[in-house]
C-alpha cells in the first residue's frame, strides 16, 4: 500500500497504469527523476523541453496542500519565463516592496526594496508553493501536447535503488504492485528527507536550530492591511519571541511565529491555541484559519552532489533556514545549472565530466545560503545572552542611527549566485566592464529594442553583442545596442566602462567570457572550457 | 601585525578624565543595563571605526589571544 503523507491542493497526476510494468525486462530510460515538487518538475521541463526524455516518479498523485514556499525571487520567474511558464506565476503573484521592521512595541526602521528599473520581473512576487508547481505542471501539459518526451508517473513510489557505474536500477512500489526500471542517470529531487539519500548512505550533515515556528496562513474577512512585509522582534502582543506577517494572493496572509524549542506540537496547534496567539497579535479582526503547520530547520548540505550517476538537486540536497527565501529559489537556480549540462551530456556534446561542475557550482551557491541563513538565524533567535544584548542594542540604535540599519537582519532575500572561479569561466578581458556581469555572473535582464534581453538568451550557448558587428557563425549572435536604450540599463550592465562588449553567454543565462571586440579563436576556445572539454 | 592596524599606544587626552566619564555613563544602572550601553557603546565606536581589520585585530586584542 502506498498512504499519502500529506493532504492533496491539486490531484494533477493520478496514477495510471504504464506499459513499463508489463514489460518482460525492465525498461531502461535515459533520465529518472524522483520526486514531483518545484525542482523535480522542473528538471524534467528543462531536460524534455530540449528532447531528453524524462520519467519523473512521485509517491502522490499531485501537489501537497500547504503553501511551504511563499517568495520566489526574480531569478527563479526567469528560469520559470526561460521554460514558458515565468508569466502565469507573475500574472497570480503579490508584487511587494515595502518591509517595515518592529522591536517590541515600535517600529525600527523600514525598507524598500526599489526594484531596479528595466527588468521584465520584479524582485520579488509572494506566491503559495503549490500555485508555482500546478504553472510547472501545466507548462510539462502544453510541453507534452508539443511533443517534449516527458512523463510524470504519480503513486509511482521508489522502494529499492541498486546504483552501477553505468545508471541505476530501481524497484518501484504502486497500488497494482511492484516493477523495476533502469535509468542511465537518476536525479534525486525527493525533497529535504530524501528517500534516495537514505538508500543511497549518504551524508547530509549540518548545523540544527533549536527553535520552533508555528505557520498559520488566515484569510482576513475584511482585509484592508497594506501589501508589506512586516517582521517584528519580540512583538508587545508576545504571540512569539519574532512574528512575520506577509501577503500572498487570494486575500491569504503567512503569519509565522517563533515558539521556542520545547513546545507540544500537537496543543500549539489546536486551533483555540493558534487563535490566542493570532487574537493578541490582530486584536478584533475576522478571520478564517486556511492551514496551519509547525516547522523547525537545519541548516546543512550534502557533501557532494552528484554522485557518478546520481544527481542531487534541492532541499535533497541542501537545506536552509527560510529566512530569506532561499529554499525553494535556490532549487531552481540547481535545475537551471544542472540542465543543459545533463543534455549536452546525454547527447555526447561534452564529457561527463562537465557534470562536476554542477556540484562545485551549485555546491558554492549552497554554501552561499547556509551562510546567509545562518546569520539571519542567529540575528531573530539569539543563542546567547550576549548574543541577545547585541541584537537588541543593534534594534535600539537603528530606529535613530542610519548606521544600524544593515545590520538589522530579519533574512537577507535571495539573489542568484555568481560562479566566482568555476573552471568552466574564461578570465574577464573585458576592460572597464561592470562587477555585475562578469565572468560567472547570471545576467541581469535589461530593456531592448523588442522586449527583454534574457527574452534572447539561454536555452543554447549564445554569443551577445554590444554596439558591436559579430559575424553569424557556429553560434547564434544576438545583437543589441545602447542606442535602443536611452535610459542607459543596458550600458550600464553590460559595458561599464568600455564602448563596445561581446558576452558569451551559458544555455542558464550566465556569464561564461567576455571581451571588447569578437575573436573566433578566443569565442571557441572560451565555448570548449564551458563545456568542460579543457 | 596587531600593533601596525590597531593603535595601542596612548591616543586620549586626559586619561583619568575619560574614565571617569566611561564609568560616570553607568551610574545608577543594573548589571543589565550596563550591559545594554555597553553593547550599544561597542557598536557605535565600531562603526567609527569602520575598517575591518582594525576591528578584527581589536576583537582579538580584547579576547587576549
Amino acid at each position: 500500500m502506498i498512504h499519502d503523507r500529506y493532504q492533496l491542493a491539486f490531484k494533477l497526476y493520478p496514477y495510471a497504469r504504464s506499459a513499463d510494468q508489463d514489460a518482460d525486462a525492465p525498461v531502461r530510460h535515459p533520465v529518472v527523476v524522483l520526486g514531483g515538487g518545484p525542482v523535480g518538475i522542473a528538471t524534467a521541463l528543462d531536460l524534455g523541453l530540449q528532447g531528453i526524455p524524462v520519467v519523473v516518479l512521485d509517491d502522490h498523485e499531485g501537489i501537497g496542500q500547504g503553501s511551504r514556499a511563499i517568495c520566489f525571487a526574480k531569478r527563479s520567474l526567469e528560469i520559470a519565463h526561460r521554460y514558458g511558464c515565468g508569466q502565469a506565476m507573475l500574472d497570480k503573484g503579490i508584487i511587494w516592496n515595502l518591509g517595515k521592521v518592529f522591536h517590541d512595541d515600535r517600529k525600527v526602521f523600514e525598507f524598500n526594496l526599489l526594484p531596479e528599473e528595466g527588468h521584465r520581473f520584479p524582485a520579488f512576487i509572494n506566491l503559495q508553493q503549490p500555485y508555482f508547481e500546478r504553472f510547472l505542471v501545466e507548462r510539462v501539459r502544453q510541453a507534452q501536447a508539443e511533443g517534449a518526451p516527458i512523463e510524470i508517473r504519480g503513486r509511482n513510489r521508489v522502494d529499492q535503488v541498486e546504483v552501477s557505474d553505468g545508471g541505476a536500477l530501481l524497484t518501484v512500489a504502486t497500488p497494482e504492485g511492484p516493477y523495476t526500471i533502469e535509468a542511465d542517470w537518476l536525479i534525486g529531487a525527493d525533497g529535504a528527507s530524501s528517500p534516495l539519500r537514505g538508500m543511497m548512505g549518504l551524508d547530509f550533515d549540518g548545523r540544527v536550530f533549536e527553535d520552533s515556528f508555528l505557520i498559520a496562513d488566515i484569510r482576513m474577512v475584511n482585509d484592508d492591511f497594506p501589501t508589506e512585509r512586516w517582521f517584528w522582534f519580540e512583538p508587545h502582543f508576545k504571540s512569539g519571541a519574532s512574528t512575520l506577517l506577509h501577503r500572498q494572493p487570494d486575500g491569504i496572509w503567512r503569519v509565522d511565529f517563533q515558539i521556542g524549542w520545547d513546545v507540544d506540537r500537537k496543543t500549539e496547534l489546536q486551533e483555540e491555541n493558534v487563535r490566542a496567539r493570532l487574537d493578541a497579535m490582530l486584536g478584533d479582526v475576522e478571520y478564517e484559519i486556511v492551514w496551519t503547520s509547525i516547522y523547525t530547520f537545519q541548516c546543512r548540505r550534502m557533501k557532494k552532489f552528484r554522485h557518478n550517476r546520481v544527481i542531487f538537486a534541492g532541499d535533497a540536497a541542501h537545506q536552509v533556514s527560510p529566512f530569506g527565501a532561499r529554499g525553494a529559489n535556490s532549487g531552481m537556480q540547481d535545475v537551471d545549472n544542472l540542465g543543459w549540462k545533463l543534455g549536452a551530456v546525454i547527447r555526447g556534446e561534452a564529457p561527463e565530466t562537465l557534470l562536476d561542475s554542477y556540484d562545485t557550482e551549485r555546491v558554492h551557491g549552497a554554501d552561499e545560503n547556509i551562510l546567509n541563513s545562518t546569520r539571519s538565524t542567529d540575528f531573530i533567535t539569539p543563542k546567547s545572552k550576549v548574543s541577545h544584548t547585541f541584537r537588541n542594542a543593534v534594534l535600539d540604535l537603528a530606529e535613530t542611527n542610519a548606521f544600524a540599519r544593515p545590520l538589522v537582519n530579519s533574512g537577507r532575500l535571495s539573489v542568484p549566485c555568481t560562479y566566482d572561479g568555476s573552471t568552466l569561466n574564461t578570465p574577464d578581458a573585458l576592460e572597464g566592464g561592470p562587477a555585475r556581469t562578469r565572468p560567472g555572473s547570471p545576467c541581469p535582464d535589461a530593456p531592448v529594442s523588442d522586449g527583454f534581453l534574457l527574452d534572447g538568451l539561454g536555452h543554447g550557448f549564445k554569443l551577445l553583442a554590444v554596439n558591436t558587428e559579430v559575424p553569424q557563425g557556429a553560434l547564434p549572435v544576438v545583437s543589441v545596442s545602447t542606442e535602443s536604450d536611452p535610459e542607459g540599463a543596458l550600458a550600464q550592465r553590460y559595458l561599464g566602462d568600455a564602448t563596445t562588449a561581446v558576452y558569451l553567454i551559458r544555455p542558464d543565462q550566465h556569464v561564461a567570457a567576455r571581451w571588447s571586440s569578437y575573436d573566433a579563436q578566443a569565442v571557441s576556445e572560451a565555448l570548449s572550457r564551458a563545456m568542460g572539454k579543457v | 601585525m596587531t600593533e601596525m592596524l590597531l593603535n595601542t599606544q596612548p591616543n586620549i587626552a586626559d586619561p583619568d578624565g575619560f574614565y571617569a566619564e566611561l564609568i560616570a555613563a553607568h551610574d545608577g544602572l543594573s548589571d543589565e543595563e550596563s550591559q545594554t550601553v555597553n553593547a550599544r557603546l561597542i557598536l557605535l565606536l565600531a562603526n567609527h571605526v569602520g575598517d575591518r581589520e582594525v576591528l578584527r585585530a581589536a576583537l582579538k586584542a580584547a579576547r587576549g589571544d
